[in-house]
């Protein structure tokens, strides 16, 4: 099953994913099977809150407080880069238990 | 479509260095700890003169080897073979590399996986898991690995690998006796739990070009089998990723080879010797460097084989001045040494070398030659399959 990423989805790296500073490079990676990504500073924003705990939603706010942005924006931003990993197989996510 | 946050990685050089070389930091290594495996496969990448197990480094010369590959700039290690859980200390190896901060692979046919080694290998920090398969069914997969049984312990280990949380990636390499079963393959990798399925055509040098009238698909056969893929992908969007890499006899251009030759990965053989390649070797008259004479930092530099045929510089024409020798490198130098005799060819697979036409006619020719009988490989050369051709 396609797994779907919302507002109030918890996201999570697995395993296979690792998000890493890259000293001899200086800069900052995803590695996956077989390749190596090079993210933008969005999504190094983004991933390096990403930890099994907080959801989307808290993810956006705490971008929208340190940037000063929208947090309606980065939501959908957010939301939209971490379905397009999910979609990748490079994201898990569960659902936020309801508070 | 939500715009691409992260590019597949290209030339990257040390932090604030120009790009004035033709290759970078090696990303990854695939680490080749033994020529051993209890399977025969005739497509197998391995030489066909194979290294005994009494020329095999040591444990502590690879976690030497594991160290130096971190200092370089590897972010990656692909433990392979051979059969690599044919060596007792691949544990110890994985456990030094997740050390050191390498991302670890498996490539493993599974055969001789059992559910703890399994287990103590993801305790060590292993990050994925690869299982070839050989068909979608046990009679057409045990004849073409060469091992009764083999493909029922494949099925067993993928289950153990999903059950401990591991991520799973199948391949499957493609040849004209099991193409057939393509649709099954992709069906029962989903059963299997993968992430990923990679759809590999089998590449023609070594043991695969001993054994080519046996495996040689045609191009009608190959034609399927791409819409086969692509459908597939529609349907498992988010579901299963899958790699496809087509027989490039039949492309008009070659594929693009390890990313270039010496240019951001390389090779360790069972006995230390570092390669552009894992099927370098098949090229005669090129002198590889060893881990046993030299560090990793001075080979990757200096080592004359790595430097042969790096960057544009070697090239003869046509692809010296052709428009796309920064996008394939003019191809594969094994392919090239293996069907013209010079591994500083144009690769034949390309339309523009003056070999092509013939080379793309005797595959057509090949594949509709009815030889079925494999060529097994072993350490003593091979066997060829009993029963009629
Ligand atoms: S291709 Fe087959 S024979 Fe060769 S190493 Fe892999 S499983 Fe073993
Ligand atoms: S001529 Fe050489 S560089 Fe040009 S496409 Fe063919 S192989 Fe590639």
């Amino acid at each position: 099953m396609r797994p779907t990423v919302a507002a109030d989805s918890v996201p999570r790296l697995p395993r296979h994913v690792k998000l890493r500073h890259d000293k001899a490079r200086d800069r900052w990676l995803i590695l996956v099977p077989e390749r190596v990504l090079v993210p933008d500073d969005t999504a190094v924003a983004v991933l390096s809150r990403v930890d099994g705990a907080r959801s989307v939603r808290d993810i956006a706010t705490d971008l929208a407080q340190t940037y000063q942005a929208p947090v309606d924006v980065i939501l959908a931003d957010s939301v939209a880069l971490l379905q397009d990993l999910a979609d990748k197989g490079f994201l898990a996510v569960t659902e936020a238990p309801h508070a | 479509m939500p715009e691409d946050h992260a590019a597949d990685i290209q030339l990257v050089t040390r932090a604030g260095e120009e790009q004035a070389r033709p290759y970078g930091l090696p990303l990854a290594v695939l680490a080749e700890i033994t020529h051993r495996c209890p399977l025969q496969c005739p497509y197998c990448s391995n030489p066909l003169a194979m290294e005994p197990a009494a020329n095999e480094l040591s444990t502590a010369d690879w976690l030497r080897v594991i160290d130096e590959l971190a200092d370089l700039g590897v972010l990656q290690i692909h433990f392979s073979g051979g059969e690599p859980t044919a060596r007792r200390d691949l544990v110890q190896m994985v456990s030094r590399a997740t050390e050191v901060g390498l991302y670890t692979n498996l490539i493993t046919s599974a055969v001789g996986l059992t559910r703890d080694k399994l287990s103590a290998l993801a305790d060590a920090g292993l990050c994925h898991v690869q299982i070839s398969v050989q068909g979608a069914e046990p009679a057409l997969a045990d004849r073409v690995g060469g091992y009764k049984g083999g493909h029922a312990r494949k099925l067993e280990a993928a289950r153990w690998t999903r059950e401990l949380d591991l991520p799973l990636t199948v391949n499957a390499v493609m040849h004209r006796q099991n193409l057939l079963q393509l649709p099954q393959i992709i069906d029962m990798a989903v059963e299997m739990g993968a992430s990923r399925l990679e759809v590999a055509n089998v590449q023609y040098y070594g043991w695969a070009l001993k054994n080519r009238r046996a495996l040689m698909p045609s191009p009608a056969q190959v034609e399927a089998c791409t819409a086969t893929v692509e459908a597939a992908r529609a349907r498992l969007h988010g579901v299963m990723e899958i790699d496809y890499v087509i027989p490039d006899y039949y492309a008009e251009r070659p594929k693009q080879c390890m990313g270039g030759w010496g240019r951001q990965f390389f090779n360790i053989s069972p006995s230390g010797k570092v390669l552009p390649c894992h099927a370098a070797e098949t090229i005669t008259g090129l002198d590889f460097d060893s881990v046993r004479d030299r560090t990793l930092a001075w080979i990757w530099d200096n080592s004359p084989a790595l430097n042969a045929y790096r960057g544009t510089a070697w090239m003869p024409e046509p692809c010296r001045s052709c428009e796309w020798k920064e996008a394939d490198f003019g191809g594969c130098r094994c392919q090239a040494f293996a069907l013209t005799g010079s591994a500083g060819n144009t690769d034949p697979a390309c339309a523009r070398s003056p070999l092509h036409a013939r080379v793309f006619a005797l595959a057509e020719s090949e594949a509709e030659a009815d030889h079925t009988r494999f060529i097994y490989r072993n350490l003593s050369g091979g066997t060829e399959e009993a029963g009629p051709a």
